[in-house]
């Protein structure tokens, strides 16, 4: 039986940070993802906020977390080469409510140590966008958009490349305790290890059971999203948000990308299933409504994608109250580190909660620190965003960065060629879409997709039976047309 | 930087016509920019028969139709560059291309855009409902069929009763698929009578009108669409709900035209073709830049796309000639009946061909041309479907050089 | 009897009304709705006999492309389609094919011939 000195159960942001950090030392370590890729849940299934942390109560794990992430990002995304921009925020406000709200969230920010918060007029909102609606602000230069696919496979991708392993397609169905190691069960067989770190997002709950935690209450929040093409995005330079209610929490909202898109939503309702990303008629014609008062341009001729994600939040069942991240290490059950109910703003959040994480299993066991461990991770050069003497460079050195396959991003056979060669070895469609943007623009891959799963087929030397979308049973094809007779 | 008097963007059966009516016409100095490995385009996955009634009096497949045209441009040796991707068009008309030979950049006297066009997705109609594999535009589930020899699924629904997606319930009947249904939102088909016909009725598959797909069910293949009836407005009705097993939904919803390169070089859209605003040379707003085929409006059918596009090359060919052409002041304006015209505007002092769909189904109705109050030209027709592009020839004598001219749909 | 088709000869699909037995009088068959005689030859013929073509693939070994399209060069009676579709998949060609070469002639004495309709070179 394989055995690892620490197991991660979960390949989203948390679990690749965790990874990440984890690499850092000298282990063996390996993540288990019941999927086929990293950031197939939750963490692909949000804002792409770099969230500043004004709305989070003081003391909190969440707002010591969030500022501490915001505070590092800039950083962290030179380190490991994912796209970052702090663009600010602006929370928009109409009337004294809102005013009062805004004045409350900047105190509350400002004891969390969020920097640089202002109200501002219209006249200065209209300057930092004009298709803003909203007649004050308050202005947070400190939030940022970045892609947080990218970034959860940046971290899996570091993690990797310093000793970690993935497995992949490998969901944990039992955890069961002998000679004093660990025992993961699963479809691919049984694991052993010493340490266990729960980082299994909306199932993090059950995991927490498996390893003699409670199985806390957690309460999902569902939002849909519509994502506008990039003729929308260059009327939004910045995130602009409604004041937020009483309690901190935000309507629908119109967000850019990083990449030049605008993702407008979510709105917010409650769900009992843990992977309830179905997308439907009447929250997209809610957010239809709500988008337009938010953003102008919020029109049907932009719209090429929806999408669906849960906050899975801890909950006090008795009073309904909405708790705190939990990142716990109990004696009782030794040698784990359980996290339960980490939502938003888990992506600013990842790394500060993965230090917090690491450094409870490196006191304890001593780690020594590993060597070779290099925190730069190199991304995939895009094509479109070179310079015309930069596209001639790199055409004259790879031929393959001069053949355009995605003709909506301008994404060459050279990038997806990296892409399906992966340090993760992932090889589905979605896969390569989330590591180049092929197939993700207007035509969503009606142009793309026919030669993506061809180059997949050619490089990897599998059936086309074989090419997935993103899950397990998610075939492409059911055989060929002509079989040689 | 290479010099240029014409640069055609997309080697399919527009850019190939405009070519070799230019060369007819005695321009040489052409070069077609394609990007896929052969001429021909979105023809070569259409297998089908049914091209070149129109134009060449005969019923041919897709590849033999683009072959006509590909063998006249080979014998003619007009110079094409396949494999090669035009990223950029500059106001100024320099043209950049990719390939894996390196950037290309000419600089045009003129650029003839016939990009063709592409399919609505998913997305753009927002079908709610979970995302499994096995969701796929009809040109794409064409393209793995007919060019890569790959099955896309066995038992199929098909939303949307446009041309493709009524070509491909029959190629996919012909290939051991069962397509249970045609369903289309709209309380008339979007595709042709002929294709009902042949491609859904002759393989007994049902069409139902006024009917969506209001879920896509399923986690990693399409397990189940369900479908319900809709209202006057298009809104589906509760309890109409009924759900359908299958692992293969095909998309057959629309058509649009491809300008974003369009765009970029400043050329002006109309909102309601999606094409460029073009005068009757199909010059569009910025001068020696010109469209036709898909890019400029959605054709129903190949013979039309080619005459456009020849039609197009004389009045390039003659901007050439001459440096410039003819103002074109007039506009061309249209009653709620018209979805939208080619051109939308004219001189008023040339002969030119209008086309026009109308916006839902007449019978016995009449196309009616006027200009400040008096009627410059009627055509009648038995009927009037908004599959079918109208196409009226216009002569010069009869207009007059001032005034909008206002097309209206009388019954 | 009385039958309602469209015709498929061209893009126009005319609505045509098609008159048997009594109600065509003097006629045998009445076709009306019809705007250019091959519509009436069209209703004439599915009446008496129904006859399609189809356009179909058929695999080819060391090519540019791994299928080459083909078609009939003549109509087949409607009700022969799946036999003729059974013997289309079959066959197998060696690149280079050429649009207008034969690949089954006189298909199941059917009086057509299955052609390519595409060039497909060697890889």
């Amino acid at each position: 039986m394989e055995g690892f000195d620490v197991a991660v159960i979960g390949a989203g942001v948390i679990g690749s940070a965790v990874a990440r950090e984890l690499s850092r030392y000298s282990i063996k370590a390996a993540v288990f993802e019941k999927e086929l890729d990293v950031a197939c849940g939750n963490s692909s299934r949000n804002t792409g906020m770099l969230h500043a942390g004004f709305t989070y109560k003081p003391g909190s794990l969440k707002a010591e977390c969030a500022v501490e992430g915001n505070q590092e990002f800039d950083q962290v995304a030179a380190e490991l080469d994912v796209p970052f921009k702090r663009t600010g925020k602006v929370v928009v406000g109409f009337d004294d409510h809102d005013m009062k709200n805004l004045l409350k969230f900047k105190e509350i920010g400002e004891k969390n140590g969020v920097r640089g918060m202002r109200i501002i007029n219209k006249e200065e909102l209209n300057q930092l966008d004009s298709s803003a609606g909203g007649e004050f602000a308050m202005y947070v230069p400190d939030s940022g958009i970045l892609d947080p696919m990218q970034y959860t496979i940046a971290l899996a991708e570091n993690a990797c490349q310093n000793g970690v392993e993935f497995h992949f397609d490998t969901r944990v169905d039992k955890i069961v305790r002998e000679d004093g190691q660990y025992v993961l069960k699963t479809a691919k067989g049984d694991f052993r290890t010493k340490w266990v770190i729960n980082c299994a997002g909306m199932y993090a709950p059950e995991i927490s059971e498996m390893l003699g935690y409670p199985n806390y209450p957690t309460r999902g929040f569902k939002g849909e999203y519509f994502v506008l093409d990039k003729k929308a995005g260059k009327f939004l330079n910045i995130p602009v948000y409604p004041a937020p209610n009483d309690k901190g929490g935000f309507s629908t909202h119109a967000t850019p990308t990083i990449d030049g898109n605008v993702l407008v939503g979510p709105d917010s309702y409650v769900t009992e299933d843990r992977e309830d990303y179905k997308v439907t008629k009447e929250h997209l014609d809610g957010l239809i409504m709500d988008g337009q008062k938010m953003f102008k341009h919020m029109k049907r001729e932009y719209f090429i994608r929806n999408f669906a994600g849960i906050r899975w939040k801890r909950y006090n069942p008795e009073t309904g109250e909405i708790l705190d991240f939990m990142l716990e290490s109990d004696e009782k059950n030794p040698n784990t580190v359980n996290l339960v109910g980490i939502e938003s703003p888990g992506i600013t959040c990842a790394l500060p909660l993965a230090r917090r994480a690491v450094k409870i299993v490196a006191e304890r066991d001593h780690l020594e620190a590993n060597p070779e461990f290099n925190p730069i991770r190199k991304g995939i050069r895009r094509f479109i965003e070179m310079s015309s003497e930069e596209k001639k460079a790199a055409i004259a050195e790879n031929p393959d960065y001069g053949e355009v396959v995605c003709r909506c991003e301008n994404v060459s056979r050279a990038e997806i060629l990296q892409a399906i060669h992966n340090p993760l070895g992932v090889h589905t469609v979605i896969g390569i879409k989330n590591r180049t943007r092929a197939t993700m623009g207007r035509c969503q891959g009606g142009y793309c997709e026919t030669r993506i799963t061809k180059m997949i087929e050619e490089e990897l030397g599998i059936a086309p039976e074989n090419v997935r979308y993103s899950k397990a049973d998610g075939y492409m094809f059911t055989g060929k047309v002509r079989e040689d007779v | 930087m290479r010099q240029t008097d014409v640069v055609i963007i997309g080697g399919g059966p527009a850019g190939l016509a405009a070519a070799v009516r230019l060369w007819e016409k005695g321009i040489r100095d052409i070069l077609i920019l394609e990007r896929e490995h052969f001429l021909g385009g979105i023809l070569r996955q259409c297998i089908h028969d049914g091209f070149g009634l129109t134009r060449f009096g005969e019923t041919l497949s897709g590849p033999e139709y683009a072959q006509r045209f590909i063998d006249e441009v080979l014998e003619k040796q007009i110079p094409y560059i396949t494999d090669t991707t035009v990223i950029q068009i500059s106001e100024d008309k320099v043209v950049t291309a990719s390939s894996c030979d390196g950037l290309l950049e000419v600089q045009a006297k003129t650029v003839i855009l016939t990009m063709g066009c592409r399919e609505r997705t998913r997305g753009a109609i927002s079908i709610p409902g979970q995302r499994p594999a096995g969701v796929y535009t009809a040109g794409v589930a064409q393209s793995y069929i007919n060019l890569q020899n790959k099955m896309v699924g066995k038992e199929v629904v098909i939303l949307g009763s446009g041309d493709i997606g009524m070509i491909m319930a029959r190629r996919m009947t012909l290939e051991g698929a069962h397509v249970q249904a045609v369903f289309e939102v709209q309380p008339y088909a979007s595709g042709l009578p002929r294709n009902i016909e042949q491609c859904l009725h002759d393989y007994g598959i049902p069409l139902y009108l006024s009917h969506t797909v209001t879920e896509i069910k399923g986690t990693g293949r399409l397990e189940a669409v369900v479908v319900s009836q809709v209202d006057d407005h298009m809104q589906p009705i509760p309890g109409t709900e009924k759900e359908y097993a299958c692992d293969t939904l095909i998309l057959s919803v629309g058509l649009i035209p491809e300008n974003e390169l369009s765009l970029g070089a400043g050329v002006v859209l109309d909102e309601r073709s999606k094409g460029a605003v073009v005068d009757e040379n199909h010059q569009t707003s910025v001068p020696g830049i010109f469209a036709a085929g898909n890019v400029l409006q959605v054709h129903d059918l190949v013979d039309f796309v080619s005459m456009e596009a020849e039609s197009l090359a004389d009045s390039a060919c003659r901007y050439l000639q001459e440096g410039s052409l003819p103002e074109c002041p007039l506009a061309v304006v249209t009653d709620g009946n018209v979805t939208h015209t080619i051109p939308q505007k004219i001189s008023g002092t040339e002969d030119f061909r209008l086309s026009l769909r109308v916006r839902k189904p007449v019978k016995k109705c009449t196309i009616r041309l006027s200009q400040n109050g008096q009627v410059v030209l009627e055509k009648k027709m038995p009927k009037a479907i908004p599959a079918e592009m109208i196409q009226i020839p216009v002569k010069a004598e009869k207009l007059s050089q001032t005034g909008d001219l206002e097309v209206s749909v009388l019954w | 009897m009385v039958r309602a088709m469209t015709c498929i000869m061209c893009p126009m699909g005319c609505d045509l009304t098609v008159k048997t037995g009594a109600d065509a009088g003097a006629e045998k068959i009445l076709v009306t709705g019809n705007t250019c005689p091959k519509g009436k030859e069209y209703a004439v013929q599915e009446m008496t006999d129904p006859q399609r073509n189809i356009a179909t693939s058929v695999l080819v070994k060391g090519g540019e492309l791994p299928l080459v399209s083909v078609r009939l060069d003549h109509m087949i009676p409607k009700n022969r389609i799946f036999d003729v579709m059974a013997e289309i998949r079959k066959q197998s060609l060696e690149a280079p094919v050429f649009a207008g070469q034969v690949v089954i002639e006189n298909v199941l004495g059917l009086g057509a011939n299955v052609i390519v309709t595409k060039h497909v070179r060697k890889a």
